[in-house]
């Protein structure tokens, strides 16, 4: 059998070691609790003939590079460096769990230590956690914990947040009574709109939730949106999917955010088919108490010498249970290793670079498409690297169109994405959906 | 003396911040084939961002070289035995690490069109079909990123079923060997935990059970095995008084690699189940995750579950949105499909019969240890085990040493220790999982270090006490850390 070592004689060794005649002797469970008959399952496959069934399912489907891909909202293909998955691939990272006993997990605490540093110097704010599951989970918490440091109940979400997102904070939130609520974004800037908050924010107000830059990929005047929520007494939730764009945009933490979260898929992590994604959270010291997750902290050895464990852990399950701040254990910690090596291996001028680069091709393939007829840039407001644009056909049938022609070009709300599409690529696209659309 | 750990030549290696040289870069990003755009003319001044003060900046080798020193001051499973109970450590399978990178699991978008997607698609149906069968449930949604990430979604679907019969229920029913993200997670989604007491043998009573189930309570949420490692006896009889008041029983299926191809949690009353893919289907634990939690639901609760479903219809594949019962999402997207693709793989290596085998030999593997170790620990529950035992500090309190200062001692010896500590019902618990990939020479290596620590606490406590000696650093000051908070690197 795959992976179970043992030879007949050591089964007979070992079942004579604790007195069994045969392995069923052993089962400990009554026997109206017993399967009956075998599972019915496939039958088990050699390792060559694994690797052929998994070729065929892979063979039967197209990746972003089959087509060129426009796709992004939430999940982005950017090019990760060789050294990435060389790194997460050594097995004393991967095979590891947990680190509970610190002794032997210095490298898995130093190197979420080193992450929590970065995503702080990311968001520009105190402190981060280990990761959280996914951006649209980190939300859900970041709500629930801006709900515990206010006493307050009502979260505000703007409509211009990811819809899974939003879905996720619901759906969390159902056990706590829900009270979520939210604020349109303006048709014409395609911005969080100043005058639907006004009448939104009130004393009851939790949090008020910001994507940054948005789902339509604007860019949203973060630093007001948090004054007027802290004028009503309410936090600030910044959330960046697209991380790339701390590249290049001013930090949450200095335009007011309480709690920065989001996702760092873009670094790192390949697309998956959505699956694992790296939740980050950060926030201001004062609110520590507060952050769910896993914390690693800097301490020192019986020799006094420089060491590493977690900490803050009576916030947590296992100490707190029912009031733990979270029910969360198993985190994403490879996902964030994979994260840390990208961006190390970037530097502070490889990510600026970076950042430019997605937003120099986002403006050109903006520019390009403006001038199709038929297609206009929906909103007014600046963007990072990905835009709305509004067809004056039905988008779905456009989108069919540019199937045909290799050309995976958005979902039906249109969202594209640049940085791995080259020129000629863009140009093709361009191409395609003048005719299409013209 | 068996002592596994010798010492090694280890490197030190400091913060990448402190190896960090103003300017220095790994690996540049694509060149521009468009014209640089200028940030200034397109985006506010305010929203422009200054330099990132004391980030990284190193040479690709010099990150290569962080990295695999911190790695080398790592233990997973790949290094050596790492019984830490209800963890289910198993072996790794490395063609598993490879079929997940193929570039078609690998680098498809989440949003692309179902019809260019019909592997993947495929892939996770089968993978709910097979949880299905293994754990007996009618269906399975694969969308919960870990166990407790499944346990939240579980309890949610129960709390929507009595919402939408017109009833709502505010208690659920918890024993007190109960894993935290149970509590936990039931707090989450609204419910008052009500604590049942295990009784003598480890074992839940059905009279407990009866005492304390009512119309106000959603149900009970099980771990089965329990955290002690025995099997819920009366299972069938307390899922009976469950379900005479119309509750459900959750089972927490972390514990599911004792079961497979034995018992059939549906065909016993499991209303409800969350399966831990990186604990039973051998997909890695990447030093704290991510795993995978898919959930398992009877009939009764599959309008409940989350959106979208994967649907099959005339041999094609599709995403269905439209769920009005359903509790909504728990994230975006579908899951964590690179671990799915480990889990499926796994099966379908294994085969049914496989996945029998493995449950067979992880019985009986922590049965060896177990009537091993049991005249020299104090064994918590003698009682024949399933997958993994749990022992006490009864017979070391007396020389006065402690559960903790054996685990850093085995460290020493070359071993992970086991969970301690846990579960809290046990004084002093060791937890010990030895799972069905370890070879009778690495099992009596381990027994011969535990009973070589024994004797070493009647001896030489302070051996124990002074553990680990062989380690990077010795023993870490925990007290410290929480104390005197330093939880991120800054510029000096
Ligand atoms: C018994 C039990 N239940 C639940 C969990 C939670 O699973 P996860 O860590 O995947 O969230 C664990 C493991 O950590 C466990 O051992």
């Amino acid at each position: 059998m795959p992976y179970i070592p043992h030879t007949e004689k050591d089964r007979e060794c070992l079942l004579k070691a604790v007195g069994a005649e045969k392995i069923d002797d052993l089962i400990a469970v009554p026997e109206n609790a017993r399967l009956k008959g075998e599972l019915k399952l496939p039958k088990g496959l050699t390792e060559q003939e694994l690797t052929k069934a998994l070729k065929k399912k892979a063979a039967r489907n197209s990746t972003v590079e089959d087509y060129a891909s426009f796709l992004g909202a939430g999940a982005y293909n950017h090019y990760i460096p060789a050294v990435v998955d060389s790194v997460i691939s050594r097995s004393e990272f991967y095979t590891s769990y947990t680190p509970y006993q610190p002794e032997i997990s210095q490298g898995t605490l130093q190197a979420i230590f080193e992450y929590q540093t970065i995503v702080c110097q990311l968001t520009g704010m105190d402190v981060a956690n280990a990761s959280l599951y996914d951006g649209a989970s980190a939300v859900a918490e970041a709500a629930l914990m801006a709900r515990r440091i206010t006493g307050r109940d009502k979260v505000l979400l703007s409509a211009a947040l990811h819809p899974e997102y939003r879905e996720t904070v619901r759906s969390y939130l159902h056990g706590a009574g829900n009270h979520v609520s939210e604020v349109m974004y303006c048709t014409e800037a395609g911005t969080t709109l100043p005058e639907a908050l006004d009448a939104a924010l009130d004393k009851d107000t939790a949090c008020l939730v910001i994507q940054y830059p948005n789902f339509f990929g604007s860019v949203e005047d973060l630093k007001a949106l948090a004054d007027a929520a802290h004028a009503k007494g309410a936090l600030i939730v910044a959330v960046t999917n697209e991380a790339v764009s701390f590249g290049l945009l001013a930090s949450p933490g200095s335009l007011g955010a309480d709690i920065a979260v989001g996702d760092n898929q873009s670094f790192g992590n390949t697309l998956s088919y959505g699956g694992p994604y790296l939740g980050f959270m950060a926030t201001k010291t004062e609110f520590i108490r507060q952050m769910p997750g896993r914390i690693v902290g800097e301490t020192v050895d019986r020799d006094g010498k420089r060491a590493f464990c977690l900490t803050f852990s009576t916030r947590e399950q296992h100490i707190r249970r029912e009031r733990a701040t979270s029910n969360i254990c198993t985190n994403h910690g490879l996902c964030a290793l994979a994260a840390s090596v990208h961006m190390v291996s970037l530097g502070e001028v490889g990510l600026r670079r970076l950042a430019l680069l997605n937003l120099s091709k986002a403006e050109y393939l903006k520019k390009a498409l403006a001038n199709v007829s038929g297609v206009e840039v929906a909103f007014s407001s600046p963007t990072f690297n990905e835009f709305t644009i509004k067809i004056s056909k039905a988008p779905e049938e456009v989108l069919k169109g540019l199937l045909k022609k290799k050309v995976m070009g958005g979902l039906a709300l249109k969202r594209f994405y640049p940085e791995m599409n080259t020129k000629e690529e863009m140009d093709s696209f361009v191409d395609a959906l003048s005719k299409i659309s013209g | 003396m068996n002592d596994n750990g010798i010492k090694g030549l280890l490197l030190d290696e400091p913060l990448i911040f402190e190896r960090s040289s103003v300017g220095r870069m790994g690996v540049a990003p694509a060149e521009f084939d468009i014209p640089e755009a200028d940030p200034k003319g397109l985006l506010p001044a305010g929203l422009l961002r200054d330099r990132i003060d004391g980030f990284p900046e190193v040479s690709e080798m010099d990150a290569v070289r962080h990295y695999t020193r911190l790695s080398q001051w790592n233990f997973g499973v790949d290094s050596g035995f790492y019984p830490l109970g209800s963890c289910t450590m198993k072996y790794n399978p490395k063609v598993n690490e490879a079929l997940c990178r193929l570039p078609g699991l690998s680098m498809i978008h989440p949003y692309e069109p179902e019809e260019l997607v019909q592997g993947a698609l495929e892939l996770m149906y089968e993978l709910e079909e097979y949880l299905a069968e293994i754990s007996g449930m009618d269906a399975v949604t694969l969308q919960p990123s870990a166990g407790a990430h499944g346990e939240l979604c579980g309890l949610l679907m129960m709390a929507a079923y009595f919402k939408d019969k017109g009833k709502a229920r505010t208690k659920i029913i918890i024993p007190d060997t109960a894993h935290g993200t149970n509590p936990a997670s039931s707090h989450l989604a609204g419910f008052k935990v009500v604590p049942v007491k295990s009784e003598g043998k480890g074992a839940l009573s059905v009279d407990a059970i009866k005492a304390v189930m009512d119309e106000d309570t959603a149900g009970l949420m099980v771990t089965n095995p329990n955290t002690i490692g025995l099997f819920e006896k009366n299972i069938k009889e307390i899922a009976k008084v469950v379900h005479s008041k119309g509750g459900f029983l959750y089972c927490d299926g972390a514990n599911l690699n004792a079961l497979m191809g034995l018992v059939n949690l549906g065909s016993i009353g499991v209303d409800v189940i969350q399966f831990n893919l990186h604990k039973t289907f051998s997909t890695p634990h990447g030093g704290g995750g991510p795993g995978s939690g898919p959930v398992g639901v009877k009939k009764a609760l599959e309008p409940f579950l989350p959106a979208p479903r994967v649907k099959k219809s005339r041999g094609k594949y599709s995403l269905e949105y439209d769920r009005p019962k359903s509790i909504g999402r728990l994230k975006a997207f579908y899951g964590n499909f690179s671990i799915m693709v480990r889990a499926y793989a796994y099966i379908r290596r294994m085969g049914g019969e496989g996945l029998k085998r493995a449950s067979e030999t992880a019985i009986l593997n922590a049965n060896y240890i177990k009537e091993r170790l049991k005249d020299t620990y104090h064994l918590a529950y003698n009682e024949p085990c399933m997958h993994e035992s749990v022992f006490s500090d009864k017979n070391l309190l007396g020389h006065g040493v402690t559960t903790l200062d054996v685990a850093k001692r085995l460290i020493d010896y070359g071993f992970h220790p086991p969970t301690v500590y846990f579960p809290l019902v046990v004084h002093g618990a060791i937890m010990i999982e030895p799972t069905e990939t370890e070879t009778k020479e690495t099992m009596d290596r381990f027994v011969e270090a535990m009973k070589a620590i024994a004797e070493e606490a009647r001896t030489n406590p302070e051996l124990l006490k002074n553990a680990p000696t062989k380690t990077k650093v010795r023993r870490v000051d925990e007290t410290r850390a929480a104390r005197e908070p330093v939880l991120r690197w800054v510029k000096k």
